[in-house]
C-alpha cells in the first residue's frame, strides 16, 4: 500500500526548549497511527508540525509524493488535503452548522454547493446529527459541536486526517459519541493520526501505536503488543499511571 | 431667544450640516478602509509594512487634528504642495481616524481565538478568505461600539473644519455670531444641529450593539 | 542665498517662545486633569448611586459631553456664558472650566467601568477565605479597580492634553498662536509656516507619545 505520509527526523524548539527532537513517522493509507504519551511529550506539536501549523527547525515532511514543510507560499492547497479536529471544537459561532461545513469545500475547493450541501446532509444524519443544519453552534452540547467538526473536517476529503485530543474537552457521557464516529471513519479506512488520552479507545481504533516521550519515539507497536507487553520501562510507566490502586488493597 | 432670527438662518445651519456630514462621512469613510489595511498589515505581520503602519497610528494619536490641519493647509503649501480645503479635510479626518480605527479593529481581531485562525486554515481556507469569512465577522461583532465610538467622535472632530475656511456648522455659527451679535441664538441653533446630526448615528449604534449581543456568539471557551 | 526655514527656529529666542506657548497648553491641561480627577471619582461614585435623580443627573451630563464637539461646548462657555450671565471669563479660565466639565463626565465614567468590572466571584472568593470587608476591599477589590482604570486615566490624560490646542480658538496664546505669530514675524521666509507648524506637531508628539507609551505597557502588564 502507499505511503501518504512520511515524517523524516523533525525536530522543533520553542524558545530554546526543545519539544520535538527528531521525530520519524510513516503512515501508510488506510492506516489509523494513535500516537500517546504523557502531557508536554510533544505529540501535540507533532500533529501541528504535519499540518504546518507550526514551523519544523528541521527535518522533513513528505505527503506523497510532495515535500510540504517549509513552504510557505500554497500551503492552503496542502491543508485542503489534510483534516483536523482539535479539542476545542472552534467551529464559527457566527455561522450555523451547515455554513460551517459548507464553508471550506465550496469556498477553498470551489465545488458546487449544492453537491456539497447534499452530502453534509447526507454525512449530519450518519453522525446522529439529522435536521441540525440551521442549528447555530453555541445552542449544540460539546459531544455534538465536535461531531460536526469531524463532518466539517471530512467534507474536504482530505487523504489525511489528524485528531488532536479530539474529547480532551468533552464532559465524559460525551466522549463515547464523538469516538464512535471516529471508529466507523476508521472502519471506512480513512487515514488517521490521532492524538488521545482514551487508552481504550487508543487499543480499539489503532493499527499501530506511537508511544512518544520528551520529544521522541520511545516505542512503537501494534495496540496487542504495547498494552498487554510494553517493552520498555517508560512505557509501562505510564501505562500503569492509568490504573488505581484502592484503599482496601493499599492497607 | 429670537425666533424669526432662528428661523431666517435655519438655511445657513442646513448649508453647514451638509458640508459636516458630507465631509465628516468621507472621512469616516476612508478612516475605516485606512484603519482596516493597517491593522490586517499588523495583525499578519507583514514586513516593513507593520512597521510603518504602527508608526502612522502612533503619530496620528498622539498629536491633535487642529495641528494636523494647520500643517497640512497653512505648512505644505510653503513646500510647494497645495491641497484644497476640502481635500485638507478629508486628509486630516482620515490621518486622524485611521489610527483610531485600526486600534478599534485590532482590539476586535485580538478578541477572535487564536484556534480559528487555525481553524479556518486547516480547511484550506486562503488567508484572503480566511479574513472575510471567519475572522473579520467576528472581529467586527467585538469591535462594533468602538467603531461606533469613532465615527461619532470624527463627526464632531469636523468643527476643526472652521480653521481651513470650509462653511462647516462652526464656521457657519461662527461668522454669524461675529458679525450679528446674537451670540445666543447661534449657539442654541449650533448646539441643536449636531444633536439632530449626532443623534441617529449614537440610536443606531446602540441597535447594532443589541442585535450583535443577541446573537453573542455563546460558549465557546469552554476549554 | 537664503535660510532654510528651520533655521528660524533657532533664531533669537524663538525656541524658547514656542516652549513658552507649550507651557502655557500643559499647564491648563495639568490643571484639567487634576480637577477632572477629583470630581470624577465623586462623578464615578454618583453614577453608582441608588439615588435616580443623582444618576439621571450624570447621564445627561456625560451624554452631552459625548455629543458636543468640544469646540461647542468651548465656544458655549467662552461666547455664551459672556452674553448670558455676563460672566467676562479669560480665555485661560474658560479653558479649564470646560474642559473639566468634559474630563469629570470622562474620567467618572471610567471609575464607575472600573468599580463595576470586577467580578462578582470574586468578592465571593475572598469572603470565602474568611476575609473581613476591609480586607476584601484593601486585598482584592481596589487593586483590581485601580489596574483597571490607570491605563485608561492615562490615555484620557494625553486626550485632554491633545485637546487643549482648541485654546487657541479662543486667543488663548498657547504653542500653536505662538507660531503663528513667529510665522508673522518671518512672513519674507515662504517655508518659515512649514517648519514652524511641523515643530509644534512634534512637540505634541513629544509630550503625548511617552504618556502613551506608559499606558500601553501598564495595561499590557495588568492584563
Amino acid at each position: 500500500m502507499d505511503t501518504i505520509l512520511r515524517v523524516r527526523d523533525i525536530k522543533k524548539s520553542f524558545d530554546g526548549t526543545g519539544v520535538l527532537s527528531g521525530v520519524s513517522l510513516d503512515i501508510r493509507e488506510g492506516e489509523v497511527v494513535v500516537i500517546i504519551g504523557p502531557s508536554g511529550c510533544g505529540k501535540s506539536t507533532l500533529l501541528r508540525c504535519i499540518n504546518g501549523l507550526e514551523q519544523i527547525d528541521s527535518g522533513e515532511i513528505w505527503l506523497r509524493d510532495e515535500l510540504i514543510s517549509g513552504r510557505k507560499k500554497d500551503m492552503h492547497l496542502i491543508r485542503q488535503r489534510i483534516g483536523m479536529v482539535f479539542q476545542s471544537y472552534d467551529l464559527f459561532p457566527h455561522m450555523n452548522v451547515m455554513d460551517n461545513l459548507l464553508l471550506g469545500p465550496v469556498k477553498a475547493l470551489k465545488k458546487p454547493k449544492e453537491e456539497v450541501e447534499a452530502e453534509a446532509v447526507a454525512m449530519l444524519r450518519r453522525v446522529g446529527l439529522e435536521g441540525r443544519g440551521q442549528a447555530l453552534p453555541r445552542t449544540l452540547s460539546g459531544g455534538q459541536k465536535q461531531r460536526v467538526a469531524l463532518v466539517r473536517a471530512m467534507l474536504m476529503h482530505p487523504e489525511l486526517l489528524l485528531l488532536d485530543e479530539i474529547t480532551a474537552a468533552l464532559d465524559p457521557e460525551m466522549v463515547s459519541e464523538v469516538l464512535n464516529v471516529v471508529i466507523d471513519l476508521a472502519g471506512d479506512g480513512m487515514t488517521m493520526a490521532i492524538v488521545t488520552h482514551e487508552m481504550r479507545f487508543a487499543e480499539a481504533v489503532a493499527d499501530r501505536v506511537l508511544f512518544l516521550e520528551q520529544g521522541s519515539v520511545v516505542e512503537q507497536g501494534t495496540p496487542e503488543q504495547f498494552f498487554h507487553d510494553p517493552q520498555t520501562d517508560r512505557a509501562k510507566q505510564f501505562l500503569q499511571s492509568f490504573t488505581y490502586t484502592s484503599k482496601r488493597e493499599r492497607s | 431667544m429670537d425666533w424669526s432670527f432662528i428661523g431666517e438662518h435655519v438655511p445657513d445651519y442646513l448649508g453647514g450640516a451638509a458640508v459636516t456630514l458630507r465631509f465628516g462621512l468621507y472621512g469616516v469613510a476612508c478612516s475605516l478602509l485606512l484603519g482596516l489595511v493597517c491593522c490586517l498589515l499588523r495583525y499578519f505581520r507583514v514586513p516593513v509594512l507593520r512597521r510603518i503602519a504602527g508608526g502612522y497610528i502612533e503619530l496620528a494619536r498622539n498629536t491633535p487634528l487642529l495641528v494636523q490641519l494647520f500643517f497640512l493647509y497653512a505648512g505644505l503649501p510653503r513646500v510647494g504642495v497645495r491641497l484644497s480645503a476640502e481635500a485638507c479635510a478629508v486628509i486630516g479626518l482620515t490621518f486622524l481616524g485611521g489610527a483610531y480605527m485600526a486600534e478599534a479593529f485590532r482590539s476586535g481581531l485580538e478578541a477572535v481565538d487564536k484556534s480559528q485562525r487555525e481553524a479556518g486554515e486547516c480547511i484550506g481556507l486562503t488567508r484572503a478568505q480566511n479574513i472575510r469569512y471567519v475572522l473579520l465577522p467576528q472581529a467586527l461583532a467585538t469591535a462594533a461600539p468602538a467603531l461606533f465610538a469613532n465615527v461619532i467622535f470624527l463627526i464632531k472632530e469636523t468643527s476643526m473644519f472652521s480653521v481651513l475656511a470650509m462653511m462647516d456648522l462652526m464656521n457657519v455659527a461662527d461668522t454669524l455670531r461675529t458679525s450679528g451679535g446674537r451670540t445666543v441664538e447661534v449657539l442654541f441653533m449650533l448646539i441643536v444641529a449636531y444633536l439632530i446630526i449626532l443623534l441617529p448615528v449614537s440610536l443606531i449604534a446602540t441597535w447594532v450593539e443589541r442585535r450583535l449581543r443577541y446573537a453573542g456568539f455563546g460558549d465557546q471557551h469552554t476549554v | 542665498m537664503q535660510d532654510l526655514g528651520i533655521s528660524i527656529l533657532f533664531k533669537g529666542i524663538n525656541f524658547q517662545r514656542l516652549l513658552g506657548g507649550l507651557w502655557v497648553t500643559l499647564r491648563i491641561a495639568l490643571i484639567t486633569i487634576g480637577l477632572s480627577a477629583a470630581f470624577g471619582l465623586l462623578f464615578g461614585l454618583l453614577m453608582l448611586s441608588k439615588n435616580k435623580i443623582a444618576k439621571g443627573f450624570c447621564r445627561v451630563w456625560l451624554e452631552i459631553v459625548r455629543f458636543m464637539p468640544q469646540l461647542v461646548l468651548l465656544y458655549l462657555v467662552y461666547f455664551g456664558f459672556a452674553r448670558i450671565f455676563s460672566l467676562d471669563l479669560s480665555g485661560e479660565t474658560s479653558a479649564i472650566a470646560m474642559f473639566t466639565f468634559w474630563g469629570t463626565a470622562e474620567m467618572g465614567d471610567l471609575i464607575r467601568g472600573a468599580l463595576t468590572s470586577i467580578p462578582r466571584h470574586q468578592r465571593e472568593s475572598a469572603a470565602a477565605l474568611g476575609l473581613t470587608p476591609a480586607q476584601i476591599y484593601l486585598h482584592v477589590l481596589i487593586p483590581q479597580t485601580v489596574r483597571r482604570l490607570l491605563p485608561q486615566a492615562i490615555n484620557l490624560s494625553t486626550r485632554i492634553i491633545k485637546t487643549t490646542a482648541l485654546v487657541k480658538m479662543i486667543n488663548v496664546t498657547e504653542v500653536l498662536k505662538v507660531g503663528q505669530q513667529i510665522i508673522g514675524q518671518f512672513y519674507r521666509q515662504p517655508d518659515a509656516a512649514f517648519w514652524v507648524y511641523f515643530t509644534v506637531f512634534l512637540l505634541y508628539f513629544i509630550v503625548c507619545w511617552p504618556i502613551s507609551v506608559l499606558a500601553g505597557r501598564l495595561e499590557k502588564r495588568w492584563a
